[in-house]
C-alpha cells in the first residue's frame, strides 16, 4: 500500500534523467575499456544491477527513518572515515578504501549523504537562526568534521565538495558576508598564484583605501579597515607560503600548468593535454560510438573513471556533450525545484544539499577534463566507473526522491 | 535572492562549460590535428620501381632486394650473442653499441639495427631470425644496374628533398625519387603509386590494428616498365671510345627521332650510386668541378659548331637563291672579306663550287655564300632574322622538347643579338661573317648537331628527339610522332648530301671510309680558349664530327664532340665512323683504328685545366670496369647474390692500385 503511494507520487523526471545518465555512462565505459583490455564495463554493469535492490531498499524504508536516524547515520559515517586511518587500504597513495577481499569500498562517497542528512536535521531541529554566531559555528562544525577526516587521506577532491554546503547555509539564512568572504578568498588565492604576492597586497590596500574614503564619513572605521588589510595581507602571504612550502611539487605543477606558468606535456600536463585533445578531436558530431581514436589508443589516463567525459567528447562530439551537460543541469534544477516545494525544512535542506553536491562534482569534473580547473580527482556522478561512487550518488539522490514522494503524506 | 543563488550558479557554470567545450570541439582546430598525430599512423607500401630496357628489349636497370635488420630493444631477450654477431659479421662491441643507440632512441619503437644487407649477407641470418626475439627485417628495393654504362641516361634515385615535399603532396620525407635522366622524366611511370594503410596507434605508439577497418586504405600500384630508344650496344661502345676524353656523342635514328646513343664523358658506373656507398660516391662526383662527370655534355655543352655549320649556311643560301650549284668562288687559301680582314682556309684553293666547297670544307666559299645571304636584303638586321628563322626551323636556338629533364638552348643570333652587341648600329655582313663557318655567335649542343644531321638525312624534316620507345600499354606522346618540316625545300638537300658523301671519298675524312657503308659526314674543328689563373689561354681545338649513314636509307645520324681533340678527322671522325659501323654491322673491321682510339688519352691536355688527379682516378676506374666487361656481355637475369659479391670485390680490388699510379 505504501509502495503504491510512492509510485504515484514519485518524481519520474528525475528518475528518467538518472537512468539515462547511468546507461550513457556505462556505454562510454564500455568504449573506453576496449583499449585497456580490462573488464571494467562488466564490473560496472554489476554495480549498476546492484543499484536496483539498493534503490528499492532506499525508497522502501519508512519516510521518517532518515530524519529520525540522521545523527546515528552521521556518526557511523564519521567513524567509518576515522577507521580508515587504522584499517584503510592505500591505493595510489590515497588511504580512502576498505578492502573486503578483492572488493574495495570508499566511505567518503557515502559520507556526503550522511553529512547532508545531519545538516538538514540540524537546521530543521528547532527555530534555528543562522544569524546567531553560535549556530553558525555548530553548522560549520557539522561540515568541517568529515572534511578534517577526508583531507589527510589525502583526498582534496572529496573535501572540496563540502564547500558547496556554504551555499546551502546561505539559502537558510547564513549572513551574506560568508559567501562574499568565500569568493574573495578564492579570488585572492588565484591572484596570489598568478602574480607576485606583493602586487596583490598593494592592490588590496588600494581597494580598501578607496572603499574607505568613498564611504560616508560616519561609516568610516579606520580600525576595521586596518584589521581587514592585515587579514588580507596575512592570507596572501600564507597562501604563498603554503603553496611553496606545504604543497607537494605535483600539486604545484597542476596549478602552474592550469595558470599557464608551466608547460609540461609529458608529466603533470599530460593528462590535461590528452584530455583536451580527445575532447577537441570530437568536432560537431564526434567520431561515433567505439570509433574514438584517442579512446581506442588509450591516450587519456584514467579515462573510465575521472576522465570518462573525454569519451563523450570524442565519440559523440559537441552534440553529445551538450546533451549530457543539459541532462545534468536539468537534473540539478529539477531537484532545486522539488526542494523548494518541500513542506518540511528538513527535506528542503536535504534537497539543496543533493543538488549542490551533484553540481559541484559535475562542475569540477568537466572543468578539469576541459582544462579550466586543476587536476583534482573528482568523479562525474552516475558516469564514472566505480561501485562506491555510483551507489553513494544513487543513495544520495533516492533518499531525496523518497522524501519528495512522501511529502503529501506528511504529518 | 537567497533562493536564486544556487540555480544561478548552476546556470552560469553550465553555460561556462558549454562555451569551453564548444571552443575545444569546434573552434580550436589544432586539437584535431594533434589527435591525428597521436593516434593514427600512415604506413606506406612502396611498389617496385619499373624496369628499364633498351630498344631491343635488353634489360638495363632492374631492382634488387636489400634488407634492413630492425630491433625493438625492449623485446630483445638474452640470446646467443656470439652466434648472432657471427651471422651478421659484426663484433660484440658493435652489437652492444647498436643496441644502446637504439635504446636511447626508444626502447619501445623499432630502429634500424643494420641497414642495406644484400641477399647473400641476409640469407644466413634469415633462417635464424625467429630465434632472436626483438629483431625483425624490413625489405627494401634498390636499383640494380645490369650494365655499367648509361649513368647519364638513367639518372639516379635519391631521397626527396624538403622543397619538393612542400610542392608535391605525393612525397613524404624519406621517400625516394628519380633525379636526372629518365628516372626523373619518367618518374611518375616508373615509381608507380604507393599504397597507404591507416593504422590505429596506442599511447605507446604501438600499432593496434587498422583504422576504421581499413576504410581509407589504398593498394600500391606497380611501377611501369619502359623501353628506351637507346641501343645498349652502341651506347656501351660509345662510352668505351670516349674513355680518357671529354665530350659527347649523340646518335639519332633520322626516320623516328629516336635517340640511339647519348654518351657523355667522363661518366661513371651507375652502380656506384646505390647502397651504402651512395652518398660518399655522389659527393665525389659532385665535387669534381673540372671534369664534371655529372654534367651531360651531350645535352648541355654549348659549343661553337665549327665547320658542320657550313651545311646550314649552304642550305640557307640555296633557299634564299643567292647561290646555286654552279656558283663559283675563288679561294686563295683564304678569303679577304674586308679591308685588312682575312679568313684563312685549309682547302686546296682555286675555283670551287658548292660540292667541292663542302667536302674540302672551304671557308671562302661559305663566307661568300653567307655574305650574299645577308646582303640580299637592304637591311642586314632583317637579313639576319631571315637567316635565323631558317636555322630555328632546324630546332636550333631553342629547347628541343625532348624527354630528358635537362637541356640548353644553344644560340642562334638574331638582329636583337647584334643590336645588343653594336648599340650604335652600323654593322654589316662583314662583322658577322664568322657565323658562316660556325665560329661566330652560333652555339649548338651535340644533340642539336645530331638532330641537324638527322634533318639533312631526311631531306628537310625531323622528329623531336626522344628517348622513350615503349611504355607498358601507353603510346608515346604525339609530340614525338609529329613531323617538323624545315623552311628549306627538299630539293636543296640532295647536292649538300652528295657533298657530304664525298667528304669520305675525296675530302677531309678520306681516311675514315668504311668499306660497304655509304657514310655522309662533315668534320669540324672549333677554336676555343679558357681562363687559367685569370689569363686567357688558347686551348687545343675541339674535335667535331657529324655524319649519317647509309646515304640512301639513313639509319643513324650522329654527332661527336671531343673537347680539345684537335682536328675533326683525328678523333671525332674515327669515333663517329666506328659507331656507325658498330650500329649497322655489329662488328668492327678496322681493328687498328679502334685500338688507336681506345688508347688515345687526352688527359695530358686536360691537365692544364687542373683537377687531374681526381679525374684520372675516376676515368681509370671506369676504364677498368668497362674493359672488364668487354670480355662478356652483361647478364640479362637479375643479379644473383654471387654477382653482387663479385662486383663489390672487383671494385674493391680495382680501387687500391690505381691510387698508386
Amino acid at each position: 500500500m505504501k509502495n503504491q503511494s510512492i509510485t504515484n507520487n514519485i518524481d519520474w523526471i528525475s528518475i528518467i534523467i538518472y537512468t539515462v545518465l547511468v546507461l550513457l555512462g556505462w556505454l562510454n565505459i564500455y568504449s573506453s575499456s576496449l583499449s585497456s583490455m580490462q573488464d571494467t564495463y562488466e564490473k560496472q554493469l554489476i554495480f549498476i544491477l546492484f543499484t536496483i535492490p539498493l534503490i528499492f531498499i532506499v525508497v522502501s524504508v519508512d519516510g521518517k527513518f532518515y530524519e529520525k536516524y540522521s545523527s546515528i547515520i552521521f556518526i557511523v559515517a564519521l567513524l567509518s572515515l576515522a577507521g580508515l586511518f587504522l584499517f584503510g587500504k592505500t591505493i595510489a597513495g590515497q588511504r580512502c578504501w576498505y578492502a573486503i577481499g578483492s572488493f574495495t569500498i570508499q566511505p567518503s562517497e557515502f559520507a556526503k549523504a550522511a553529512t547532508s542528512l545531519a545538516l538538514a536535521k540540524f537546521l530543521s531541529d528547532s527555530q534555528i537562526n543562522l544569524k546567531d554566531p553560535n549556530r553558525q559555528i555548530q553548522a560549520l562544525a557539522i561540515i568541517l568534521l568529515p572534511v578534517l577526516l577526508i583531507l589527510p587521506q589525502p583526498d582534496p577532491g572529496s573535501a572540496l565538495i563540502y564547500s558547496i554546503f556554504i551555499i546551502v547555509l546561505y539559502r537558510e539564512g547564513l549572513p551574506s558576508w560568508y559567501v562574499w568572504t568565500g569568493f574573495i578568498t578564492i579570488l585572492l588565492f588565484v591572484l596570489t598564484l598568478v602574480i607576485e604576492p606583493i602586487y596583490v597586497v598593494l592592490t588590496a590596500l588600494l581597494v580598501i583605501v578607496l572603499v574607505h574614503y568613498r564611504s560616508r564619513l560616519a561609516d568610516r572605521n579606520v580600525i576595521l579597515s586596518s584589521i581587514l588589510f592585515v587579514l588580507i595581507t596575512g592570507f596572501i602571504f600564507s597562501v604563498d607560503y603554503i603553496f611553496n612550502n606545504v604543497f607537494k611539487q605535483h600539486h604545484r605543477d597542476r596549478f602552474n600548468i592550469l595558470l599557464g606558468k608551466a608547460i609540461d606535456l609529458k608529466d603533470s600536463g599530460y593528462n590535461t593535454n590528452q584530455s583536451k585533445i580527445a575532447i577537441g578531436s570530437g568536432g560537431w558530431l564526434g567520431k561515433g560510438f567505439l570509433e574514438g581514436t584517442q579512446t581506442k589508443g588509450g591516450f587519456v589516463p584514467e579515462q573510465h573513471t575521472d576522465y570518462i567525459f573525454t569519451t563523450v567528447g570524442e565519440e559523440w562530439g559537441f552534440a553529445g556533450s551538450l546533451v549530457v551537460i543539459a541532462l545534468f543541469a536539468g537534473l540539478f534544477l529539477r531537484i532545486i525545484y522539488l526542494a523548494e516545494r518541500q513542506k518540511t525544512k528538513f527535506s528542503r535542506v536535504y534537497g539543496y544539499c543533493v543538488a549542490g553536491i551533484l553540481f559541484t562534482h559535475f562542475f569540477v569534473n568537466i572543468a578539469m577534463v576541459s582544462g579550466i580547473f586543476p587536476t583534482i580527482g573528482v568523479p562525474l556522478p552516475f558516469f564514472s566507473y566505480g561501485g562506491s561512487g555510483l551507489w553513494g550518488f544513487t543513495i544520495l539522490l533516492f533518499i531525496f526522491i523518497k522524501m519528495d514522494a512522501n511529502k503529501v503524506n506528511e504529518w | 535572492m537567497r533562493k536564486a543563488l544556487l540555480p544561478g550558479l548552476i546556470t552560469i557554470a553550465t553555460l561556462l562549460l558549454v562555451v569551453r567545450i564548444f571552443y575545444l570541439q569546434v573552434v580550436d582546430e589544432t586539437l584535431k590535428l594533434e589527435s591525428e598525430n597521436n593516434a593514427i599512423k600512415k604506413k606506406y607500401e612502396y611498389p617496385e620501381r619499373g624496369y628499364i630496357y633498351d630498344r631491343n628489349g635488353k634489360l638495363l636497370v632492374a631492382n634488387q632486394a636489400s634488407y634492413d635488420i630492425m630491433v625493438i630493444p625492449r623485446e630483445v631477450k638474452k640470446t646467443d650473442t656470439l652466434e648472432f654477431c657471427q651471422l651478421l659479421n659484426i663484433t660484440k662491441e658493435d652489437f652492444i653499441k647498436k643496441i644502446e643507440k637504439a635504446t636511447v632512441y626508444s626502447p619501445r619503437l623499432p630502429s634500424v639495427f643494420l641497414s642495406q644487407l644484400n641477399k647473400n649477407e641476409f640469407a644466413a641470418f634469415q633462417e635464424k631470425i625467429r630465434k632472436y626475439e626483438g629483431f625483425y627485417f624490413q625489405k627494401r628495393s634498390l636499383r640494380d644496374y645490369e650494365v655499367n654504362f648509361g649513368a647519364n641516361i638513367f639518372g639516379f634515385i635519391t631521397q626527396v628533398n624538403e622543397k619538393l615535399i612542400e610542392k608535391n603532396p605525393y612525397y613524404n620525407s624519406g621517400d625516394l625519387i628519380g633525379k636526372q635522366g629518365v628516372e626523373q622524366s619518367y618518374e611518375d611511370l616508373l615509381r608507380g603509386i604507393k599504397g597507404v594503410k591507416y593504422l590505429q596507434k596506442d599511447k605507446h605508439n604501438r600499432e593496434i590494428g587498422p583504422y576504421k577497418a581499413g576504410k581509407y586504405d589504398t593498394i600500391a600500384v606497380q611501377g611501369q616498365d619502359i623501353n628506351l630508344t637507346i641501343d645498349a650496344e652502341i651506347q656501351k661502345y660509345g662510352e668505351e671510345l670516349m674513355i680518357n676524353k671529354r665530350g659527347g656523342i649523340v646518335a639519332i635514328e633520322p626516320k623516328s627521332g629516336e635517340i640511339l646513343a647519348l654518351v657523355t664523358a667522363p661518366s661513371y658506373d651507375p652502380g656506384i650510386l646505390v647502397g651504402r656507398q651512395r652518398s660518399k660516391n655522389y659527393t665525389k662526383l659532385y665535387r669534381d668541378s673540372i671534369a664534371k662527370p655529372l654534367y651531360d655534355r651531350g645535352l648541355l655543352a654549348e659549343y661553337p659548331p665549327g665547320s658542320p655549320f657550313k651545311i646550314l649556311t649552304g642550305l640557307v643560301a640555296l633557299q634564299e637563291g643567292v647561290i646555286d650549284y654552279n656558283t663559283t668562288v675563288f679561294c686563295n687559301r683564304g678569303f679577304s672579306y674586308a679591308r685588312g680582314r682575312f679568313m684563312g682556309c685549309h682547302c686546296h684553293g682555286g675555283a670551287l663550287q658548292l660540292h667541292r666547297g663542302i667536302f674540302e670544307s672551304c671557308n671562302s666559299y661559305f663566307a661568300t655564300a653567307y655574305m650574299k645571304t645577308i646582303n640580299k636584303y637592304a637591311k642586314p638586321a632583317y637579313a639576319v632574322d631571315v637567316w635565323s628563322n631558317h636555322l630555328k626551323s632546324f630546332g636550333l636556338g631553342q629547347f628541343m622538347g625532348y624527354d630528358l629533364p635537362i637541356g640548353k638552348r644553344g644560340l642562334v643570333p638574331t638582329s636583337k643579338t647584334y643590336k645588343r652587341m653594336y648599340p650604335n648600329g652600323g654593322w654589316r655582313s662583314t662583322a658577322i661573317v664568322s657565323n658562316a663557318i660556325g665560329q661566330g655567335e652560333v652555339l649548338m649542343t651535340p644533340i642539336q648537331l645530331a638532330n641537324m644531321m638527322a634533318t639533312v638525312a631526311n631531306e628537310g624534316y625531323y622528329y623531336t628527339p626522344h628517348i622513350i620507345k615503349k611504355i607498358e600499354g601507353v603510346p608515346i606522346e604525339s609530340k614525338f610522332t609529329t613531323k617538323h618540316t624545315t623552311t628549306i625545300d627538299k630539293k636543296f638537300f640532295k647536292p649538300i648530301i652528295s657533298g657530304l658523301f664525298d667528304v669520305y671519298n675525296l675530302g677531309t675524312a678520306r681516311g675514315l671510309r668504311v668499306e660497304g657503308i655509304e657514310i655522309c659526314g662533315k668534320t669540324g674543328t672549333a677554336e676555343n680558349s679558357t681562363r687559367i689563373g685569370g689569363i686567357k689561354v688558347k686551348m687545343e681545338d675541339h674535335s667535331i664530327f657529324v655524319a649519317f649513314a647509309p646515304m640512301n636509307n639513313p639509319k643513324i645520324a650522329i654527332a661527336v664532340m671531343v673537347e680539345n681533340g684537335g682536328y675533326g678527322a683525328t678523333i671525332a671522325g674515327p669515333i663517329a665512323s666506328l659507331m656507325i659501323e658498330k650500329y649497322l654491322r655489329h662488328k668492327i673491321t678496322r681493328v687498328d683504328l679502334e685500338k688507336r682510339i681506345l688508347a688515345t688519352s687526352l688527359q695530358g691536355r686536360y691537365a692544364k685545366l687542373g683537377g687531374l688527379s681526381e679525374t684520372v682516378k675516376l676515368q681509370l676506374k671506369i676504364a677498368d670496369s668497362l674493359q672488364k666487361l668487354k670480355t662478356g656481355t652483361p647478364k640479362k637475369v637479375p643479379l644473383t647474390t654471387d654477382t653482387i659479391k663479385e662486383k663489390k670485390l672487383a671494385s674493391q680490388s680495382n680501387e687500391k692500385p690505381k691510387y698508386n699510379k
